[in-house]
């Protein structure tokens, strides 16, 4: 078993919320390197041989196991790039926890591009949830640039779920869904900016298969002088459902950009988007503060709710 | 329990003063239940929203219990003991029902305190416990909860600003139930700003704010005949 190191340890506390343990199928890569990994029953995770990654195969025969795959940088300075591909066979049901945290106390930038790409055969199910975190004294830049490619197979569940909620400089996370008829998706993206940050999102969904369906809610705070920028968007090529729901709040003098983007190409695509820009209500804050909390203690809590 | 000396509230219109509440003195005594009544646009919910410090006095007084909190802010007032129930509550989103009534309540509450909590405003609790505060709840299953986090904990005096409004029948019975069940609390005293006759029958004294007056205060008794004389004013927005 791997010794984790201190900064480590508390970066994957932020980060893999529900405890990285070096049991099953899991993959710790710290500054470039597989520190530990692991491999179970049904799920093996093999080292890519012609570039930076791992390929992770999941058989049919999986049934709610957890796979662990956290990145974390504490190298100022470094710059990595990994491609991880998982191969999720028929009927597999998977929860992936990925995320990635880095640790930045010197002066140059550190930075790390996760290329992810999901391949989810027939009637599978999997839950990806990706947290990202950056901490440390240094002035150096925490760059988080992921790209998630995912092509959902017929009839199959995929729950994407991410958080970056503290300390990520600068962002630009790019996804691509496609869905084939009867698979759903299911999107939670959540964002928290301040100071000078910068954050970037770009999806492009397609439903390609009838019955295809998508869901997209994604909420975001933006404080002090951040700036955040939103572009979901939905292409129906088949008789599908979609729906996205961009919510923010902006604060302070930040800066919040929310384009939805629908797009039909067939004559029973159903898609709907919202989106809302605001600042914190005021009837909500008095209503938290008749219940005797301060201002700042209230502003809070409604930070919190919305991004549950 | 409660004393109110020579309250003012104004607002300015195209730099002009108009004044919404005037000389607004009253008590409110230890365990009594007062109904403030009147027209709308009378001042009513004004004045209930300056006894929590949500609107702030021009000038006057105001004492809770021994202690002066004319320039306590709205937490310090709900420290000091009040609680105010809004007659639109805001929504929030991403907000549970039961953390909503942990918050209210001060401290965590359990499945079951909840549920016990949201029986007694009608709702049907288990179902509500982890819905979202939002626009998926309807304005009656608004109304209730808020209710419902008034009575989470204990309060020297509560403030209900039309309670009945936007909550059907069947509701306003158990409401009224739990209002008579508050008014046996001797050490609680409540204020509800109210038009339903129901209410007003149950009060200890009833005050009538008008133009932002107060243009009638005393016992059930002989306030509410003389509102019923009237007709034309208050008694129209039975």
């Amino acid at each position: 078993m791997a010794e984790l190191d201190k900064v480590t340890q508390a970066i994957l506390k932020y980060i893999d919320e529900a405890g990285f343990k070096q049991e099953g199928a899991f993959n710790l890569r710290h500054n470039g390197m597989s520190l530990c990994h692991g491999n179970s029953e049904h799920v093996k995770i093999v080292k890519k041989e012609d570039k930076q990654g791992i390929d992770i195969y999941i058989d049919g025969n999986t049934n709610g196991e957890e796979i662990h795959i956290p990145v974390v940088v504490d190298a100022s300075g470094f710059t990595d790039k990994v491609y991880n591909d998982f191969h999720i066979a028929d009927g597999a049901n998977v929860v992936i926890i990925a995320g990635c945290g880095i640790h930045n106390d010197g002066h140059a930038d550190s930075r790390h591009d996760g290329v992810h790409s999901f391949f989810v055969g027939k009637g599978a199910n999997v839950t990806y949830r990706e947290n990202h975190y950056g901490a440390g004294e240094g002035d150096g830049a925490r760059i988080l640039n992921p790209v998630t490619k995912i092509y959902v197979d017929e009839d199959s569940v995929f729950t994407l779920d991410t958080a970056q909620i503290k300390g990520v400089d600068s962002t630009k996370r790019e996804t691509e869904v496609e869905l084939a008829a009867g698979s759903k998706l299911f999107v939670m993206e959540k964002l928290m900016t301040h100071g000078e940050q910068m954050a970037e999102s770009n999806m492009q969904i397609k439903l390609n298969g009838t019955a295809s369906s998508a869901q997209i809610i994604s909420r975001s705070v933006a404080k002090e002088h951040s700036a955040q920028v939103f572009h979901p968007a939905a292409v129906g090529n088949a008789k599908c459902n979609a729906h996205i729901q961009c919510d923010s709040i902006i604060m302070d003098e930040a800066q919040v950009r929310s384009i939805p983007e629908i797009n039909a190409r067939h004559l029973d695509a159903a898609i709907v988007h919202e989106a809302a820009i605001g600042r914190i209500n005021d009837e909500q804050l008095i209503k938290l503060r008749t219940m005797g909390m301060k201002a700042e203690e209230a502003e809070s809590v409604i930070i919190e709710a919305f991004l549950n | 329990m409660l004393e109110v000396e020579n309250l003012a509230f104004s607002v300015y219109e195209n730099g002009t003063e108009r004044m919404i509440l005037s000389d607004v003195s009253f008590d409110v005594k230890k365990g009594e239940m007062l109904v403030i009544t009147g027209p709308n646009g009378g001042g009513k919910s004004t004045l209930a929203k300056v006894l929590m410090g949500i609107e702030q006095a021009k000038t006057g007084k105001v004492v809770l219990d021994g202690e002066d909190i004319t320039g306590y802010d709205i937490d310090e007032r709900a420290k000091a003991g009040i609680g105010f129930a809004f007659q639109q509550p805001p929504r929030f989103k991403g907000m549970t029902v039961d953390k909503l009534i942990s918050l209210a309540a001060g401290e965590p509450k359990d499945e079951s305190e909840c549920c016990a909590l949201l029986s007694r405003v009608g709702l049907c609790a288990q179902e509500y416990v982890k819905r979202q505060v939002d626009n998926t709840l309807s304005g009656g299953e608004m109304k209730r909860l808020e209710i419902a986090t008034v009575l989470a904990k204990p309060h020297k005096i509560c403030i209900f600003d039309e309670p009945e409004a936007g909550i059907d029948l069947w509701s306003f019975s158990m409401l009224i139930e739990q209002f008579e069940e508050i008014k046996q609390d001797e050490n609680q005293s409540l204020i509800l700003i109210s038009h339903q006759e129901r209410i007003m029958q149950m009060a200890d004294r009833v005050m009538v704010i008008e133009d932002g007056k107060v243009a009638g205060l005393g016992r059930r008794e002989d306030i509410l005949p003389q509102l019923m004389a009237q007709g034309t004013s208050c008694c129209a927005c039975m």
